[in-house]
């Protein structure tokens, strides 16, 4: 049942992104590009998005707990530091090369789309990269307290 | 390039179901409906508890493509005015980006926002700040 529930939410998302022109690269690329052929509709999206998780959150965190979990598990550090400054612009750059983003890419891998698989595996070896990175410089740091 | 056509209906109904489904797993589960966290817990579980529902979600993800194909008769529209090595390049920058951001547009974008945490208030701006910056580029300055 609680697993269905969840099948159910991401056929949900899946199905938002389909609707949304989010899975679309050119309909991304030119939202963002204001100086050409500007299409404003994703902001559309974000927006409408916004309007119903915003107040929704709010109706949600007014309870004591999730419906089957202990507890609310939201992200536990408040740091604005270089690593997400950084990390966050080259995530733009690579959207803006490429037109997808996570979200967007993966419910459209069922269409079996050549240019979303491309993606999709390229991305995760870019995760599986900088996982490591992050867990290499996290030991040199280690290393270097210790000395 | 290619012209697509505005179309706000379509993207605020697709936007606010993005909403609803960010709003229903924070509901039933207590997670943030973030497309890295999710797909990163799921390739390198803690525990096969953990493991099951992103199993399940990113299942349901990849349905909902399906449920719009017997709805309208085809898939959603994907036009790629990139090249393929532009697709490479791009997709290991955003899977290093968004590791290093710890989140992409749904999950700092969407579901940071909507709780108006600062961190993805700021991550978010910087990220369409950055795509904005490679969309100039490519477009505008080399021309590709």
């Amino acid at each position: 049942m609680k697993l269905l529930l969840i099948y159910l939410t991401g056929v949900v998302f899946g199905l938002g992104i389909a609707i949304s022109g989010m899975a679309n690269p050119a309909k991304v690329l030119n939202f963002f590009d204001v100086f050409g052929a500007w299409d404003p509709s994703l902001a559309f999206v974000m927006g409408a998005a916004l309007l119903v998780a915003a107040p929704g959150y709010a109706l949600v965190f007014k309870r004591p707990k999730p419906i089957f979990a202990q507890s609310f598990k939201l992200p536990g550090t408040k740091l604005i530091d270089r690593k997400l400054v950084l990390g966050s612009f080259t995530f733009g750059l690579g959207w803006g090369l490429a037109g997808f983003c996570p979200g967007a890419a993966l419910p459209v891998i069922s269409t079996g789309n050549p240019s979303v698989l491309t993606f999709t595996a390229s991305m995760i070896v870019g995760l599986f990269l900088a996982r490591w990175m992050i867990a290499t410089t996290a030991r040199r740091q280690d290393a270097a307290q210790a000395n | 390039m290619i012209e697509t056509d505005f179309t706000p209906w379509a993207s605020a109904l697709g936007g606010a179901l993005i909403g609803l489904a960010s709003v229903l797993l924070m509901w039933l589960r207590g997670n943030v409906l973030g497309a890295t966290g999710i797909l990163a817990g799921f390739l390198q579980p803690d525990s096969s508890t953990d493991w099951s529902w992103r199993a399940a979600i990113l299942a349901g993800m990849l349905t909902g493509p399906l449920v719009f194909l017997a709805a309208t008769g085809g898939f959603p529209t994907i036009q790629v005015p990139v090249s393929t090595l532009s697709m490479i390049i791009g997709g290991l920058i955003v899977g290093v980006g968004v590791t290093y951001g710890s989140g992409c547009t749904s999950g700092h974008g969407v579901c940071g926002m909507a709780r108006f945490s600062p961190r993805s208030i700021v991550a978010t701006l910087t990220f369409m700040a950055g795509t904005a910056v490679m969309v100039f580029l490519t477009r505008h300055v080399f021309g590709l």
